[in-house]
């Protein structure tokens, strides 16, 4: 298997990890958010739960790198079949957006834990 | 079955349209038959065997790929009307017949032919014992009666956007082998149907499945290769 080849292998093994990833985190979120507004919800009561919490922050990186990751990976396909965008250096461009889409979702994380 | 047929025909100089008797028990491929003898002895289309073993016939029989000579008019006709055009996702030569020369480059591209497990070097080959009752060789019997009629590739939405994509029969070809215990290129082969051009590609919507004409299951084929792939390499690292 040539280089290339093997760039396109680890990108579909990202994308199908990372959905496997993504499928997990929505659903603890999501009943994270049922269960938070049960008493009304508040800015104070979030932080509450997210500041200085570990566990929150490693919880919300691997989400945001998830979400980031895949959605770029998926935006790929979509460009290369509709559009036509295909080659090393469409490649480099959705890496670069996946990564900072996930940078910017690890840095709100990081806010909120630091908050 | 009795009355007139109407038949567009999708012919290279533009849609021409033909009166045909309707009959009982008639197939796609008697109606053309009927038209290039009885009314336009210059329409061009394939046939050989008439009996559903070459897979030469194939068109696009009222917008779906579809085996002429095992397809009855009484079941694809919509009021009496037949439209007929030549596969999709090949060059037309002519009328109804497309050059398949691609299509069966991209079995070459696959690996799509056997070959043979080499002994150990000094050693007389030995002949492979497989019975044909077990799982491993029914795994690769599953997909191997492919008659090589294009139909799955004319109806594969990845082959219309990307005409560099194996498709279904070529990497249904290539599972077949990967699964033969008497072959020797297994890992050859499976580098030969990764990533974007290949069964990654895909995107199991299936639509070979539901119109192989042989009721074989492609798309379950490529899941199988990119599975295979996955547990070997999942990171294309070059292990395994």
């Amino acid at each position: 298997m040539g280089r290339r080849m093997r760039g396109q292998v680890l990108l579909w093994s990202l994308q199908r990890i990372s959905a496997a990833v993504l499928a997990l985190c929505v659903i603890v979120h999501l009943a994270t958010i049922l269960w938070a507004v049960r008493g009304g919800l508040s800015a104070a009561e979030i932080l509450g739960r997210t500041r200085g919490s570990e566990a929150w922050l490693a919880f919300y990186a691997l989400f945001a790198l998830a979400a980031g990751l895949h959605a770029a990976i998926g935006l790929r396909a979509i460009a290369a079949e509709w559009l036509g965008w295909r080659g090393r250096g469409a490649d480099a461009l959705w890496l670069a957006a996946g990564l900072a889409t996930a940078v910017f979702g690890i840095r709100a994380a990081v806010g909120l834990y630091a908050a | 079955m009795e009355g007139t047929l109407t038949v567009k025909v999708a012919r290279s100089e533009g849609p021409v349209e033909y009166q045909v008797p309707a009959r009982a028990n008639q197939t796609v491929l008697d109606v053309v038959s009927y038209i290039q003898r009885e009314l336009e002895p210059g329409l061009a289309y394939r046939y050989a065997c008439r009996v559903g073993m070459c897979g030469s016939c194939a068109m696009t029989v009222n917008g779906r790929p579809r085996w002429t000579c095992r397809t009855h008019v009484a079941k694809v006709a919509r009021r009496g009307v037949l439209e007929l055009a030549p596969l999709a996702h090949l060059p037309v030569l002519r009328d109804l017949v497309t050059d398949m020369a691609p299509f069966f480059e991209k079995w070459r591209k696959a690996l799509g032919h056997f070959r043979p497990r080499e002994a150990p070097e000094g050693e007389i080959p030995d002949f492979a014992l497989i019975p044909p009752a077990s799982p491993e060789r029914q795994q690769a019997d599953a997909g191997i009666e492919c008659i090589g009629c294009g139909v799955c590739h004319a109806a594969c939405d990845i082959v219309g956007w990307n005409p560099d994509y194996l498709g279904p029969a070529a990497l249904n070809r290539a599972w077949t082998l990967v699964n033969d215990l008497r072959d020797g290129a297994g890992a050859e082969r499976l580098a030969a149907v990764a990533g974007d051009a290949g069964c990654h590609a895909c995107h199991s919507t299936q639509s070979c499945t539901a119109v192989c004409v042989k009721g074989l299951d492609p798309a379950a084929a490529i899941a199988g290769l990119k599975r295979r792939i996955f547990w070997q390499d999942p990171f294309g690292w070059g292990g395994g």
